[in-house]
């Protein structure tokens, strides 16, 4: 479905390099980025924050039945990941053996295509992560 | 004190694939039978609210309350619609029993419907995504079914529930739709028909899901003066609660319970001044089989944890200590997203009238319905009593 481009664009920094914030009064950092921090409320100060892109798998699943436009990597990873600076996010893990996923397994961000629209339209990329190698 | 508020009148359609109704089908016809059913007349009605996850994406229709209204014959009265996914029901009705409770009005139709198989299945599986994260969640290529699996996984690592015993609620459920005429799917299943059925988002199975539904319920619901000089078998209400979380899942405190449910459930049992164990039967939000025994424990029918064993013992089953999903639930009966909240009222009223049939829960007196959207976002409990 051909959707306006200014919906991917404005999220580009976000989705490429984890580009989060965070609370300077109470501390608390945000991914997905959140403009209002839900303790200090208006009393907060929120800067900008880049996560490492490390962290552990929380809790994953197999999709075997996809939305459309992710037929062809069926079936895929879908995780949950704790990154270690305290959020959760949920990402596709990719480049990793089956029997390495699994809860509590340390985990990098990498950047991946994430789906096209159709053979002409935007294609769109964003993290992914993988296991990492001990 | 406030005036109570009771339910006088109920009526739903068949729930399944009605290849053969329409949108505005679906809900007049549950209209007028809620409207026979009470023993009123159409002109008596003064609002109605109504409860639609998604008409815009599953039949490009919006602007639904005046459409209802006008199908109905009530054209002129005020109609409110009323959004929050697959508890879309569960608020109109809680708005209704809010609207009778101001003082505002005596006599109000709630009611719920969607209209799923006008789209394809692939369609409806995107439409529905429309109740998680888009930004963030569907953006990654994840489905409702993966959510839910991404809870089960969680649940069964930190309380070691079973995939069998989260297979039983679908087992359960099958058996008892067999006795509801209104149910989608009339047959049972076994424990290895679940288990071998085709996988959707491991560990979740096919038969660990509900299905795509059309269908629509209403309920009349009246002030106490008025409801008991049109009715000698009213059901009230005695607690009506909304809570709400992250729209995210990876957002919550925990992602093996549902904590709207938990704070709903809380607040529901306080206005009502009665305990879990009060309680002689459940409508439960089973969307997926895992999410009964999420509920179940959120509502404090059991401990944390322990859901799936309660449901292996056969506590939940019709003849157990607390009956979960007589009707069916939605695995069984069937999912019309937006109408599952109302069509639980009307599975409450009609086991607290005695008017369930084979399904009927012996000596039901106190019931409660516990209606979620998306994967927990929002929770919505109402306490009926006879």
């Amino acid at each position: 479905m051909a959707k306006g481009i200014a919906l991917h664009w404005r999220l580009i920094p976000r989705r490429y390099t984890l580009l989060g914030t965070e609370c300077r009064s109470c501390g608390e950092k945000f991914f997905p980025p959140r403009q209002l921090c839900p303790n200090c409320r208006r009393g907060a100060k929120i800067k900008e924050f880049k996560f490492s892109g490390n962290g552990e798998i929380y809790s994953y699943t197999i999709v075997h039945s996809p939305p459309k436009g992710f037929e062809f990597m069926k079936p895929y990873v879908l995780a949950v990941i704790k990154l270690d600076e305290g959020p959760l996010l949920t990402a596709q893990i990719v480049d990793s053996k089956p029997e390495d996923i699994e809860i509590g397994r340390k985990v990098e961000m990498v950047f991946r295509k994430v789906i096209a629209d159709g053979d002409s339209g935007i294609i769109r990329y964003a993290y992914k992560f993988r296991v990492k190698r001990e | 004190m406030p005036k109570r508020v009771g339910i006088i009148g109920v009526g739903s359609t068949k729930f399944g694939e009605l290849w053969d109704y329409s949108f505005r089908d679906l809900i007049t016809e549950a209209g007028t039978k809620a409207i026979t059913d009470a023993g009123i007349d159409g002109k008596d009605i003064e609002a109605l609210y109504i409860g639609s996850m998604s008409p815009g994406l599953f039949a490009e229709q919006e602007h639904i309350s005046a459409l209802v209204a006008d199908y109905a014959g009530l054209s002129g009265i005020p109609a409110t619609r009323v959004e929050a996914a697959c508890a879309s029901g569960g608020l109109a009705l809680r708005e209704a029993y809010i609207a009778i409770k101001s003082g505002l009005f005596d006599i109000v139709v709630a009611g719920g419907v969607e209209k799923m198989t006008d789209v394809s299945t692939e369609s409806a599986m995107i439409n529905l995504m429309g109740a998680g994260d888009q930004e963030w969640e569907a953006f990654k290529g994840v489905t409702f079914p993966a959510l839910y699996a991404l809870m089960t996984r969680r649940h069964m690592f930190e309380y070691g529930t079973t995939i069998e015993q989260i297979s039983m609620v679908s087992v359960k459920n099958h058996h008892n739709a067999t006795l509801n005429p209104n149910a989608q799917f009339q047959f049972e299943v076994s424990i290895e028909d679940v288990m071998n059925s085709p996988i959707v988002a491991d560990p979740l199975r096919l038969l660990h899901c509900s299905p795509i539904t059309d269908g629509a319920s209403a309920v009349i619901l009246a002030s106490e003066e008025k409801a008991k000089k049109l009715s000698d078998e009213v059901v009230w209400i005695s607690a009506s609660a909304l809570a709400t979380d992250t729209i995210a899942l990876h957002d919550r405190k925990s992602l093996s319970r549902i904590n709207s449910s938990v704070i709903a459930a809380r607040n529901a049992y306080e206005q009502a001044k009665i305990k879990p164990k009060d309680i002689d039967f459940a409508e439960v939000h089973d969307c997926f089989s895992i999410a009964e025994i999420m509920a179940i424990e959120a509502l404090g029918f059991c401990e944390f944890g322990n859901g799936g064993k309660i449901t292996e013992d056969g506590e939940t089953a019709l003849d157990g200590s607390i009956p979960i999903n007589p009707s069916g639930g939605l695995k069984a009966k069937g999912h019309p997203v937006g109408a599952t909240g109302i069509a639980q009222a009307v599975e409450a009223v009609l086991q607290l009238t005695g008017r369930a049939g084979r399904r009927q829960v012996d000596d039901a007196e106190i019931g409660l319905i516990h209606n979620v959207g998306g994967s927990g976002a929002t929770s919505v409990v109402h306490i009926l009593e006879r």
